[in-house]
């Protein structure tokens, strides 16, 4: 398989070095792999780090700036960060503060993060962190790691980012992540597998008139295969999933999300199945986000994230950010 | 067993893990992301790298350098619960000049507590504690026994991570396919094979 890339080991670099030179807002530190906004820390506000296995882009990175995160740690390909690039992150980003670690529910992320935590702690920095669990595919259960993070986290990043620049306190700023955590659930659908550039073949098979239900983002199979079939089908499968768990109703915010490897004409057409499936059960989309912005490199297929909205989180949702991810209001 | 027999411990599980790098990753494609050589040839290489920049005093330094340098340069779940596994092993044997068969089955048993205490797995769940626990097992069965104790470890381990082929994930990444997940070899399992099959090559060199 073709890839864009100079060799398999310098793919983390290569891409960080392309950051730090397309966008002027951002700082990369590649020695220790974290990418900050170029502006630095301001006293008085909470910090967000956030960080995860790199092949999600723009998740993180692609979210540092005003308005979300203070820094972002990528780890290797579909690999979480180690703790030194995290407590790095956290001690460069603490303004007085605290800091918030945003976390996806993953054995590695959750190990990783866990010990930085405790050793961004031993030096003095007061740190709380939100895990994001929305992916409904996965059941939670004494039988699983739990549900993943997927699509919600871009969510949680958004308006916890947003509540921190009005200088909110820590303890505050981790408890509105945790209540869009809450709110938000997810489901992912893929047309094909992905390929990592170390392994140069797709993470898992899938025949030309299969699709794969209840996915993940790190090219993992997911729960069931079914005959493939038209978009109104698979956007049902996913919804009905939510639904089932969240219900679905009120205004909601909705991301119609690509795995990377499907064109927005296909995401467009999801999203007004998205559109008509809410209606009919009384439900509103007031905010709504199409596009890729969870990724799992080249991977065919798109996720589904409904949050609920409340007034406030609308409000925090629709404050100015600037990031090279996600723009408005300013 | 002294500084020059973990250090050649390290060095033999280098070489096995960049042999095996393939196969692990494959393991790992089946039921996880596919990263699991990877991400341990990268580990052990630097493992090797930091044990000869800094040649440790004592077995104990030798096994707190790798665990520590393994929990720095992995990620992923395996960095932190192998990291620990040696970590805990080094502080198991403290700073004797020499580790006693006793000893080192003292220090792997305190690997496995480690492991277990962070990952909060119990055999049978599918993951590198159903080859590990095993070879604690026999290692100290066999050290009372007067038996040959590696020999004993490798065995229990590689039969330990055969037999999370039936199983149904509980833990990990492999846990989110449900019963997908059987049929298929824990890759931390296998690799946690290959580390004590290479701790039964160095003794017998």
């Amino acid at each position: 398989m073709k890839k864009l890339i100079n060799g398999t080991d310098t793919v983390i670099t290569d891409a960080l070095a392309g950051m730090a030179a397309a966008h002027p807002s951002l700082r990369v530190d590649q020695e220790n792999r974290v990418i900050y906004r170029a502006s630095g820390p301001r006293p008085g506000k909470v910090g967000l780090v956030s960080g995860g296995g790199s092949g999600h882009e723009p998740l993180h990175g692609g979210f540092v700036g005003y308005g979300m995160l203070d820094a972002a740690c990528p780890g290797e390909i579909f690999t979480s960060p180690v703790p030194d690039q995290v407590v790095e992150a956290t001690s460069a980003v603490d303004g007085g503060a605290g800091v918030l670690h945003i976390v996806k529910n993953y054995t590695g992320d959750v190990l990783n993060f866990t010990m930085a935590a405790e050793l961004s702690g031993d030096e003095g920095v007061e740190v709380a962190s939100v895990l994001v669990n929305d992916d409904v595919a996965v059941q939670d259960s004494l039988y699983t790691a739990g549900r993943r993070g997927t699509g919600a986290t871009l969510f949680v990043e958004k308006i916890a980012g947003a509540l921190a620049e009005t200088g909110a306190p820590l303890a505050e700023v981790a408890a509105v992540g945790a209540d869009v955590n809450a709110r938000s659930r997810s489901f992912g659908v893929a047309l094909s597998p992905c390929v990592t550039p170390a392994a140069g073949k797709p993470t898992f098979e899938l025949g030309e008139t299969e699709v794969e239900l209840g996915i993940g983002i790190h090219g993992e199979p997911g729960r069931t295969r079914v005959p493939a079939a038209p978009a109104r089908n698979l956007v049902r499968a996913a919804l009905s999933a939510i639904h089932d768990d969240l219900g679905l109703s009120g205004e909601n915010l909705v991301l119609v999300n690509g795995m990377g490897g499907t064109p927005l004409i296909e995401l467009y057409i999801a999203f007004a199945e998205v559109d008509s499936y809410l209606r009919e059960r009384g439900a509103q989309i007031t905010r709504s986000l199409v596009g890729n912005y969870v990724t799992s490199l080249d991977m065919q297929g798109f996720s589904i994230t409904v949050c609920r909205l409340t007034d406030e989180l609308t409000r925090l949702w629709d404050a100015p950010v600037e990031t090279p991810g996600l723009r408005w209001g300013r | 067993m002294d500084t020059p027999f973990f250090t050649a411990w390290f060095e033999e599980i280098t070489d096995v893990v960049a042999v095996q790098r393939e196969h692990l990753t494959e393991l790992d494609a089946a039921i996880g992301d596919a990263d699991h050589g990877a991400n341990l040839d990268r580990g052990f290489k630097a493992v090797r790298e930091a044990l000869a920049a800094k040649p440790p005093a004592s077995p104990g330094a030798a096994l707190v350098l790798a665990g520590s340098t393994l929990i720095r340069k992995v990620g992923g779940a395996s960095g932190p619960l192998y990291g620990t596994a040696f970590r805990e092993m080094g502080k198991a044997v403290g700073d004797a000049p020499e580790v006693s068969p006793e000893l080192l089955a003292e220090a792997l048993a305190a690997a496995l507590a480690g492991v277990q205490k962070l990952g909060s797995a119990e055999e049978g769940d599918k993951t590198m504690v159903d080859a590990l626990a095993p070879a604690v097992r026999a290692f100290s069965q066999a050290v009372r026994d007067g038996g040959d104790a590696p020999e004993a470890a490798a065995r229990a381990a590689l039969e330990g991570a055969a037999a999370t082929i039936p199983l149904t994930a509980r833990k990990g990444r492999a846990s989110y396919l449900g019963p997908r997940s059987a049929g298929h070899e824990d890759p931390g399992a296998a690799s946690t094979a290959l580390i004590l099959e290479a701790l039964r090559a160095t003794g017998t060199r």
